[in-house]
Order: C-alpha cells, then sequence, then structure tokens
C-alpha cells in the first residue's frame, strides 16, 4: 500500500453518536480501503513441503498465487570460506556435506577440480568407479525425491516403495565406501578402495567381486520394481491431475532464469553435461538423456523417472568396462600436496542439475578461494517464474520437482 | 539470437576467439582456449557490453555463475567471473570471462537483466565480497543476516586460527 491510498476511515465514534453517513464517504472509504485481495503468506521454514530449512513467501491474490519470494541461508555455513582454511585432502569430507542425498558428485566434483589444476590424467579404472558410484548416488538421489514427491503429494504407499528400493542403493553405498549417505570416497587422484576388494571370496575372483555381481542383481531388481513404482502413480489419477499442467514455463525463460538439471530437461533444454560436455570416461558409455517440451510438472517427474532407467544402463556398462580391466589396473595415484598457482574449473551433472567448482590455487597446500556452483540455489530463484498464476495447492508440487536440497544450497 | 542446435565441431574456440576480440579490439583479451573452454580477460568499461554480444549474437543462454574472488591488499583489486554455458549454436561451449575490479571504485555492471540466473548469484557476491551491482534489481542479503555490517568473504575477514 503506497502512502497516498492511506485508508481514511469515517469517525467510527461520531457515527456511533448519531453522524449522518454519506453515499460520498462510503464511496471514499471503498476506494481507500486497503487492498485484502492479495495477501504474502509464508510458508516455512517448518512447513511439511519445504524439505528441509527454507521459507517460501507466496502473495495469493484469493487462491491465485501472483509474487513468490524464497528465502535462504538458514544453514549458510560460509563452506567456501571455511575451505580456504584447509589442505586439499581435508575437503574431501567437507565435500560431502554440501549434499546429503547425493554426497559422491560433489566430492567427485571436487576432486576432479583438483586433478585438473594439477594436470594429472587419473586412470580408466578410477573413471569407471566413479561413474558407477555417481550412478547409485543418482538413483538414491531421484527416489528419495520420488517417495518426497509421494508424501507431498499424499501417496504414502509411493514413500514407502521408493524408500524401500532406495535401501538397497544405500546397501551397495555401505559395502562400497561403508558409509550410507556422507560416503567420503573419491581421493585426489583416484578412489579410496578398489570395488575388487570386497567381499570378493567367489571362486572366479580373478575378475569378479560380490559387490559387482550384486550390483548387477540391483539393476535387474531396481529396473522391474520402478515399474511397479511407476504404476502406481501414473494409475493414479489424482497424483497425475496434480502434477500435469501445473508450473509451466518455456523452454528460453528456464534457459535463461538458470534452471539446470531434470527440471530444465522437463521443459525442452536438450542439455546434459554427461553428453554435452563430457568428463571422466561418460562418452564412452552408451546411453539416452531424456527431453520432454511440454515444461510441467509432470514432465519433469517423467524426465527423472527414465533418467533412473538410464543410470542402470550405465551402471550396467561401467561394471563390463571395470571387470574387462581386471583386478591389477591401479585405481589411485600418489599426487602431490600442493598444488600449482592458477584457476580451474570443472563442471558434473549431478542428479539435481548442473553443478560447478572453481579453484583458484597459489601453490600452497591450500586453496585461495574455491566456488560452489550449486544448482538448487539457481533453481530456487526461479521460483516466482514457476509459480505465478497457480493455486496454491499446487505450491507444493511444483516447488517438489526442484527437488530442494538446503546442504547445498546455503553452503 | 539464433537457436540452431550444433553439435560440437573442434575449432569453435577458436571462432569465438577471434569474434570476441574484434568486435571488442583491446577491451577483451582470450588468454586461453581449451577444448569447449574459452578463457578472456574483460576490461569493466565493456563487461555488460560483452555479455550483451554473448547472448544476443552468439546464443549464449544461460548464465552459470558469478564469483567473486579478492586478491588481497598486495594487488588491490577483485575479480567477478562469469560462466557463460551454451545449449545450441555452440552446444557444450563455456566461456570464462574475468572482469577486474579495483577496491577504491568496486562497481560493475549488472547481467541479471540479460540472464535471470545471474540474479542470485550477484546478490551473493555483493553480500560476500562487497561488490556493488549497479542497476541489480534488489541488492539486498540472502545467505547473511541483514544485521551483517561486513563482507565475510574478503581476505582482510580473518577466520579463527587461520595462520
Amino acid at each position: 500500500m503506497t502512502d497516498e491510498k492511506k485508508t481514511q476511515i469515517p469517525d467510527a465514534q461520531a457515527i456511533a453518536e448519531g453522524a449522518e453517513v454519506t453515499k460520498e464517504m462510503v464511496q471514499e472509504y471503498k476506494s481507500n480501503a486497503i487492498d485484502m485481495d492479495k495477501m504474502w503468506i509464508t510458508m516455512g521454514p517448518q512447513h511439511p513441503f519445504s524439505h528441509g530449512l527454507w521459507t517460501l513467501k507466496i502473495c495469493a491474490d484469493g487462491e491465485i498465487v501472483t509474487d513468490a519470494d524464497p528465502i535462504v541461508g538458514y544453514l549458510h555455513r560460509g563452506w567456501e570460506k571455511e575451505v580456504e582454511n584447509r589442505t586439499y585432502p581435508k575437503i574431501i569430507p567437507m565435500a560431502d556435506r554440501l549434499c546429503y542425498a547425493a554426497s559422491m558428485t560433489y566430492t567427485h566434483l571436487y576432486c576432479m577440480t583438483c586433478e585438473k589444476a594439477l594436470g594429472i590424467d587419473i586412470p580408466e579404472k578410477t573413471k569407471y568407479i566413479r561413474i558407477v558410484a555417481d550412478e547409485i548416488n543418482r538413483l538414491q538421489s531421484h527416489l528419495m525425491w520420488m517417495a518426497a514427491v509421494g508424501t507431498d503429494l499424499g501417496n504414502y504407499t509411493a514413500f514407502l516403495w521408493c524408500s524401500r528400493e532406495r535401501e538397497y542403493w544405500m546397501d551397495m553405498n555401505v559395502r562400497l565406501c561403508g558409509a550410507r549417505s556422507t560416503t567420503n570416497y573419491p581421493r585426489i587422484g583416484g578412489v579410496r578402495n578398489d570395488v575388487f576388494d570386497i567381499d570378493c571370496d567367489l571362486p572366479n575372483e580373478e575378475d569378479h567381486s560380490r559387490f559387482m555381481r550384486d550390483l548387477i542383481r540391483c539393476c535387474d531388481h531396481f529396473d522391474k520394481a520402478l515399474w511397479d513404482i511407476i504404476y502406481l502413480i501414473d494409475n493414479n489419477s489424482t497424483f497425475v491431475s496434480r502434477m500435469v499442467g501445473n508450473g509451466i514455463i518455456t523452454r528460453e525463460q528456464c534457459a535463461n532464469l538458470g534452471i539446470t538439471g531434470p527440471a530444465a530437461r522437463g521443459t525442452g533444454v536438450d542439455y546434459d553435461a554427461r553428453r554435452d560436455d563430457p568428463y571422466d570416461n561418460y562418452d564412452k558409455v552408451d546411453f539416452d538423456v531424456p527431453v520432454i517440451k511440454t515444461g510441467d510438472s509432470y514432465s519433469r517427474y517423467m524426465v527423472r523417472v527414465e533418467e533412473m532407467f538410464q543410470s542402470t544402463r550405465i551402471i550396467r556398462q561401467a561394471v563390463q568396462k571395470i571387470k574387462a580391466l581386471g583386478r591389477n589396473a591401479p585405481y589411485r595415484l600418489k599426487v602431490p600436496a600442493n598444488i600449482p598457482a592458477g584457476r580451474t574449473f570443472c563442471k558434473l551433472e549431478d542428479p539435481r542439475g548442473e553443478s560447478m567448482m572453481y579453484l583458484v590455487s597459489d601453490g600452497t597446500d591450500r586453496p585461495y578461494r574455491l566456488k560452489v556452483r550449486s544448482p538448487i540455489f539457481v533453481n530456487v530463484s526461479s521460483s516466482k517464474a514457476l509459480l505465478e498464476g497457480c493455486r496454491i495447492a499446487d505450491v507444493p508440487v511444483i516447488m517438489a520437482m526442484i527437488d530442494m536440497c538446503l546442504g547445498e544450497t546455503d553452503r | 539470437m539464433d537457436l540452431t542446435v550444433r553439435e560440437y565441431q573442434e575449432g569453435w574456440e577458436s571462432e569465438i576467439k577471434s569474434k570476441l576480440e574484434s568486435q571488442f579490439s583491446g577491451k577483451v583479451t582470450v588468454t586461453k582456449t581449451e577444448t569447449r573452454r574459452v578463457y578472456a580477460q574483460v576490461d569493466r568499461s565493456v563487461s555488460k557490453a560483452v555479455c550483451q554480444y554473448l547472448h544476443d549474437e552468439l546464443s549464449f543462454e544461460h548464465c552459470a555463475t558469478v564469483i567473486g574472488v579478492d586478491l588481497g591488499e598486495a594487488e588491490q583489486k577483485m575479480q567477478v567471473v562469469y560462466h557463460i554455458d551454451n545449449y545450441t549454436l555452440y552446444k557444450g561451449v563455456v566461456v570464462e570471462l574475468t572482469v577486474d575490479v579495483p577496491y577504491d571504485d568496486l562497481h560493475i555492471e549488472t547481467v541479471s537483466d540479460i540472464w535471470g540466473g545471474a540474479n542470485w548469484h550477484e546478490r551473493e557476491t555483493w553480500e560476500l565480497f562487497g561488490i556493488v551491482f549497479d542497476n541489480h534489481p534488489r541488492l539486498e542479503r540472502l545467505l547473511t543476516p541483514d544485521t551483517y555490517e561486513f563482507f565475510p568473504f574478503r581476505k582482510s575477514y580473518k577466520l579463527r586460527g587461520s595462520q
């Protein structure tokens, strides 16, 4: 409300005492009255849809959202400043804490950036092991998202089924590196342990390990189980009708606002860093990048589901390549503690979008500046474009398609 | 903006390099090119014009990051680094623009009207480094509390126990 529009409420005392209320007075009152149609509603930080500590302020005109203002920063730890005080290997477990749902991708990205700055090429086998680890994390992140969407949309069975399937991938994570979510697995110059060294008491253990056998079994099981979940969700008209046709933005808007990842590919942006800007050995495995041009919540959901099928496809191929390289292939290099002065950046296709690290090194054993580009930080900043014109009841659905993760947003 | 999708070809980097250097002769120096990467040093007076050119003529649709770097008391300057992605005409190419901003005049023109995605990155860079983005629609604190009266990512702000 601007200053000129300040309401002049008729003198209530005078009216009560019997003063005449003219037609003009009523008209003037109405024209100056506060615009009660629009109101700001604060959703969060303790709202069931927020999945973490952040606030979404929406301006509602009746039932229609006209403006949105996301507020983040509750978890700001000054990550980028803190790492300036630590040696390079000590940052690896900190990079895990950027995203608890897919921690491996950030650790991988950090190690990749350091390796590029050092100018070393890591062994072939390590590249495939990192692909396997990344895809396991992508699967568990997408399943966690799917479970969350289930509860957001009132489908508790979807939550339980997705959580159950996620446990298989969590178990794979545990066997690979001993931890469920904060894995601390990649190292600068390689990975911590070889996949051949995990439960390797099979008779033909020269080119096999129980871990890799179970990984393939997991893929086989999951390809079927995912169809169960798809039937559960796609045959549920309530679930589908809440996703179809809301949160629509155009492809140009999406690219301009900096939305990346499945949310962008569900809006027609045909870009995946794994294919178009390949890192490690992603150019040596065969996979498709799902792109849907509709641009609503349902297409973003479909893209993520299709990505899960592609992930198992990638894991199968990577395991074949690891087996072909054999037990004796190196998986880790010794690297110097100091990184020569220079500037490096690397990008990686995170489950949520395009993450990037920019390293300014000064020849010492600590980074001079390390910047993290978090995909969610940018995706959530476009809330206004996504939410404008939708109904309040659709807000949780649209924001769920962004897949919030506050650890990386606030850093 | 030409949105024809092309698959990666070798030589795109030198093509972009020659286009940038001929368009802004003397103000833009391409320092290095790698596969799918172009690194350029840009004069502050043309930073906005370079961004506009990349967006309008070379179809760079996506601004990935706006990064602040404090070079410390010795150099007496900060830097703003942009990473700009292409989805169509030069698919997969990233241009890195580095702009020097001296300590005594920490101002640079905003690019958030060209790329909406740069909006929050600029806010973040302002609140953590104190680099003012002129004509930014809403330069307010984002991650840190409104009561902060200092810029915590500057090198002059020492962490406890730091060396």
